[in-house]
């Protein structure tokens, strides 16, 4: 039933190849991306030129998406930033989520936690998100960690309301009431009657969750706020370009499409998944 | 209406005050002294000791953080030891260029989101609504600055319009005024357009699905007014919600374009700011930012009243 | 001429509906001062054909074949711009919202406003001075207030009366009324009823009335069209259909009909009345308390002392129209909400402010069949599982409640295939019967049926309502029978409480409530059930 949604096929198609691409990036004519050639900067895309590896040795490259000022291979980095990005975007959903499912359940079942923790989460939301994850980064220092958490935290006030007015709708329904007319528990109430009930619109929320991490990092990235710039993310590559765009738009076009393309399967099999998954929630928004 | 708009405003503190202990505790939290990292890598023992004292580090947090927020509440947030000025007047001064930039970004995001929003709930399903869902995608998913990018390449290098960055100041002319805020404007507008359009759409095809709307239409009223007085009027609270959600969206995009246009407002103050870890500039601009968004959403909830006849005072 | 003719009217359903047509040949026609009812159960197509007429159908229902004839002009294919015209002015609508279809954020003066304004060539003052007629016709109080007041300011009569003056504003020849009085309570139903054909009287309008009761057709038919499944069934006189009804479908739907005379319970009345009690409440009172920052405190008392007893074997009915708390009554006793004050008495012991561990061995005694079929079973759980959650948790073995649930399919007359099945795959009586035997599953001594036959029709309501009365005798079991529904009410209950805002009115034997009614806002209940007067041909 959730293949025969098109969106869902060909959002989940691409992303399936950019993860058959994060895997394989060592195989597909790459070379380490943190290698660099004085003798190969600037190097348009198509050209040939050499390198030198970590041991000394200078083999001939072809640059197929040019190189940068460095004289590093754009396209081996942005082969292995598809690696940095998708990781990103999935920790960043799994994080945001299970905290904020706990938060929401908290939220929904336990009166007397729920005033506190909603006002502490619109506290959190009113801050927006690339400001929290900017001053995080900016206290902790960039690594692959800090920067997950950081993308992640103002994530987790959309969750728990996500989570707490599904609770709160659920827990209105004729069948909820039944059940407790069944005499049976509150725990089980809450896992067996409300959570599997709330996965379809949590699945949908996780992918966007996803895609706007994927975005968020780039734009640390870019901005020089995010990971160090060794380390081959999209957002790196294109920050290194920006000085020189006027002569070398190469820098900034390649990771730019790659960054757009992964953020767009995403999106659209959020999409196709909200369609079938949730269509009550396909008329909202 | 008085004691609705004091219930609103006494709804508003709570959040601000927890904008303020968020932000206050981002520095405690910071490994290291927080008067060093206040004072900045340059500073001298003494300076460290100054602020160490004028902050009341040496007393319990909560102490610090009544001496804190005294501070913001007389409009003090700090110095920028970067700038080497009052953190408020360095806001002050960058303000205008940030304000220019929202005003006309939200004012071309509605204007254009809105119609098509409607426009696609009338035809739903049809070409133009699958277009524009399709494009809306697009454009949630290009990222502002390769956008920017992308918009300076074409308009600007290749087909020379438009200038390339900068600002120039309202007071030096409007026309240069305009020519330099319209790229950066539309490129910051694109996510906008889309966030609305789907929503517009969204809640206007939820509309159209009420039972008023059959009633209209066998009042045997035109299309035009079907759709305009009975559907969009109806679908106008969450629109204008999330108008203003949608600041906190535009403040990240703001931040990004005003970099990559080289536009000296807030959002490069910011950038800036984390670059030079000039941290009570990054406290001052991220409280400024919180404060106007939860300001601005605080009046589209005042607006409520007047959108929906259903929403007492 | 007619006002309106039907001649063959076909309208098709998409593909992969559960059948090809929504309407088929289907031929009647309204005349001058007439009123025509359409009955039908739900799916019977009524409302399709009623938005035929005024060419509000969607896209995916067309006109087949046939013709609609408005006043001899043939307008089942005219282009919509002359639709549009003739909206208003030569046929109207009103619906079965009033809550829902007036806009929200438009005042009713100006909802009126707009027909005149896109339909007339009036000016602004003589536009209001016609509004303020019209609002005056159909006997709004102080029409001034009413004109300036948006929708939720007004109640739901007083909506459909802003309805029904919008309709009738431009004196149309047609008016369609889609059961316009089936979402209000049944004293302001017979005062729009009256309304309705007052205003058709003295401007002599034809009316296509569409309605699944047979009460209100018995209260304004001239002549009577039955639809089953898109096909007319029977067309005639009204006393001809309902008296001696020529069709089958007709006969069984008239025969379904609950009578107003409560039924005479033969055996052994006195003893009922020496079983041993199994629930008593004694001046039982919730309120609903909105506490808000600077705001005013809003209290909202939905029960109010109210006391009352069931016994063992016995069916105690609690009538009342919305609002009344008859609801909030069955929901403290259950326990799914706390109840402000007073006791609750399950076989002597008082659970209205037990804490919940040792409320719970004593909630098995109670269980509630609720009214919404749709939403009282987890749509991610079969059956079985929803059957035996219950006794799973008093720690009855698997084995054994499975055994228990597919007995009990059984007792509700259904396969015990079904329990490896969806709720989504049942209709909504199967999953009513589900509902009680899920309740049943638990062996209670109290069974609340909380307006549990109040949304199915009214074929299915009589073999659920004859499933309860069999179920009640053969576990002598006691039943608490909530609903708005005299006519129910009077089949079922051995003793009845009426309620008005909160508080129990009356309180009796159902023989003495429903033959000699002693209070007056119970008299003014029976008064207004319509067709209370009339003889349905008994089966």
């Amino acid at each position: 039933m959730i293949l025969g949604n098109w969106s869902v096929r060909i959002g989940g198609g691409a992303l399936a190849a950019l993860v058959l691409i994060a895997l394989a990036a060592p195989w597909l004519g790459t070379v380490d991306p943190t290698l660099f050639d004085a003798a190969s900067r600037d190097l348009r895309p198509g050209e040939a030129g050499e390198i030198t590896d970590l041991d000394g040795e200078t083999m001939k490259h072809v640059f197929l998406m040019g190189s940068d000022s460095f004289g590093r291979d754009v396209y081996s980095r942005v082969i292995y930033g598809t690696r940095v990005s998708l990781l990103v975007g999935i920790l960043c959903a799994l994080l945001a989520l299970s905290i904020g499912i706990v938060c929401g359940l908290a939220s929904g079942y336990l009166r007397w936690l729920d005033g506190l923790l909603m006002r502490f989460m619109d506290g959190l939301m009113a801050i927006p998100a690339i400001l929290v994850a900017i001053a995080l980064v900016a206290m902790w220092r960039g690594s692959l960690a800090t920067v997950v958490v950081a993308i992640a935290i103002p994530e987790i006030p959309r969750v728990t309301r996500l989570v707490r007015s599904l609770v709160l709708t659920i827990r209105e329904e004729p069948y909820v009431e039944a059940a407790i007319a069944l005499g049976t528990p509150t725990r089980k109430i809450m896992f067996g009657h409300i959570l599997p009930n709330c996965i379809a619109p949590l699945v949908v929320q996780a992918t966007y969750i996803c895609a706007f991490s994927i975005l968020v990092e780039a734009i640390l990235s870019f901005l020089g706020v995010g990971l160090p710039p060794d380390i081959p993310t999209w957002g790196n590559v294109m920050a290194e370009g920006r000085a020189q765009f006027n002569d070398y738009p190469h820098n900034i076009f390649f990771p730019g499409v790659f960054l757009a393309a992964t953020v767009l399967a995403v999106n659209i099999l959020g999409d196709g998944l909200r369609d079938t998954l949730d269509p009550k929630m396909a008329k909202r928004v | 209406m008085l004691t609705f708009i004091l219930r609103r405003i006494a709804a508003t503190v709570p959040v601000l005050l927890i904008v303020a202990v968020l932000v206050f505790l981002v520095l405690r939290l910071a490994p290291g002294d927080p008067a060093a990292i206040l004072a900045g890598d340059a500073a001298s023992t003494e300076q460290i000791a100054r602020i160490r004292t004028g902050l009341g580090l040496d007393r319990p947090i909560l102490a610090q953080f009544g001496i804190w927020i005294g501070n913001v509440l007389q409009g003090d947030l700090g110095e920028s030891f970067y700038y080497k000025t009052k953190v408020a007047t360095l806001i002050g001064q960058r303000l205008e260029p940030t304000l220019a930039l929202s005003t006309l970004t939200i004012l071309i995001a509605v204007a254009v989101a809105v119609p098509l929003g409607v426009l696609a709930a009338w035809r739903f399903g049809g070409w133009f609504d699958r277009a524009l869902m399709g494009l809306s995608v697009l454009g949630f998913s290009v990222p502002v600055f390769v956008l920017a990018y992308i918009l300076i390449y074409v308009v600007s290098l290749r087909l020379g319009l438009l200038p390339v960055q900068g600002y120039q100041r309202i007071g030096d002319g409007f026309w240069t005024f305009l020519r330099h805020l319209v790229l950066p404007s539309v490129t910051l507008s694109v996510i906008y357009i889309a966030l609305i359009a789907r929503v517009t759409r969204a809640s206007v095809l939820e509309a159209l699905g009420e039972d008023y709307i059959r009633t209209a239409r066998a009042k045997g009223l035109p299309e035009i007014r079907v759709l305009v007085h009975h559907a969009l009027a109806n679908a106008a609270v969450p629109i204008v919600t999330v108008i203003g959600i949608g600041i906190a969206l535009l403040i990240g995009g703001v931040v990004v374009t005003e970099s990559v246009y080289a536009i000296p407002g807030l959002g490069r103050l910011t950038v800036d700011a984390v670059l030079a870890r000039d941290f009570p500039t990054i406290q001052g601009v991220i409280l400024f930012f919180s404060f106007a968004y939860v300001l601005i959403n605080f009046l589209i909830d005042l607006s409520y009243v007047f959108l929906d006849p259903r929403i007492r005072y | 001429m007619s006002v309106l003719a039907l001649s063959g009217l076909t309208i098709g359903l998409p593909a992969g509906a559960e059948r090809p047509e929504a309407a088929s040949r289907v031929s009647l026609t309204v005349e001058r001062g007439e009123i025509v009812c359409l009955v039908g159960e739900s799916g019977s197509g009524k409302s399709v054909i009623a938005q035929s007429v005024m060419g509000l159908l969607p896209a995916s229902l067309p006109i087949r074949a046939g013709t609609i004839s408005l006043m001899d002009e043939n307008i089942s294919r005219v282009p919509e711009a002359r639709l549009r015209q003739l909206r208003t002015t030569r046929m109207s609508m009103i619906f079965q919202e009033p809550m829902t279809a007036l806009n929200p954020v438009m005042t009713c003066g100006d909802q009126i406003e707009e027909v005149l304004r896109f339909h007339s060539e009036m000016r602004l003052p003589e536009r209001k001075r016609k509004i303020l007629d019209i609002v005056r016709e159909v006997a709004l109080p102080d029409p001034q207030r009413m004109i300036a007041s948006y929708p939720h300011q007004l109640s739901g009569g007083q909506r459909q009366r802003i309805m029904i003056a919008m309709a009738l504003v431009l004196d149309p020849a047609l008016l369609i009324a889609d059961e316009p009085t089936t979402a209000l309570d049944v004293t302001t139903q017979s005062q729009i009823l009256t309304l309705i054909l007052e205003l058709q009287k003295r401007h002599g309008t034809g009316v296509l009335f569409i309605t699944h009761d047979f009460g209100v057709v018995a209260e304004i038919a001239h002549r009577v069209a039955v639809l089953r499944l898109g096909e007319l069934v029977e067309l005639g006189p009204r006393d001809e259909v309902l008296k001696r009804p020529r069709h089958e479908y007709t006969r069984m739907l008239i025969g379904s009909v609950p009578t107003l005379t409560p039924k005479m319970r033969p055996h052994a009345r006195p003893a009922l009345q020496d079983a041993p009690l199994v629930l008593e409440t004694r001046e039982l009172c919730k309120t609903y308390a909105e506490r808000r920052w600077l705001g005013p405190r809003r209290e909202v008392r939905a029960a109010q002392d109210v006391t009352l007893e069931v016994r063992r074997g016995q069916t105690l009915g609690i009538v009342g129209e919305s609002g009344s708390g008859k609801s909030t009554v069955a929901r403290c006793i259950v326990r799914l909400v706390e109840p402000s004050g007073g006791q609750i008495r399950l076989g002597g012991v008082d659970i209205a402010r037990m804490p919940a561990r040792t409320l719970r061995p004593l909630r098995r005694r109670v269980q509630i069949v609720f009214q919404d079929p749709y939403r009282s079973l987890n749509p991610r759980r079969t059956v079985g599982e929803a059957i035996i959650e219950g006794p799973l948790n008093y720690g009855v073995p698997r084995r054994e409640a499975l055994e228990r649930a597919r007995r009990l399919m059984e007792l509700v007359r259904m396969d015990a295939q079904a329990l490896a099945r969806y709720p989504h795959q049942f209709s909504g009586g199967q999953r009513q019967r589900i509902c009680i035997a899920r309740a049943l599953a638990m062996e209670p001594e109290l069974l609340v049926a909380d307006e549990a036959v109040s949304a199915l029709d009214v074929s299915v309501q009589a073999q659920v309502l004859q499933l309860l009365e069999e179920i009640r005798t053969r576990l002598d079991l006691a039943m608490l029978f909530i609903t708005h529904d005299l006519r129910v009410a009077a089949q079922v209950c051995d003793h009845v409480a009426v309620m008005q805002r909160g508080r129990i009115v009356e309180y009796g034997a159902a023989e003495e409530v429903f033959l000699r009614p002693r209070h007056e806002y119970t008299r003014a209940l029976f008064d207004a059930a319509p067709g209370r007067g009339f003889a349905f041909a008994s089966t």
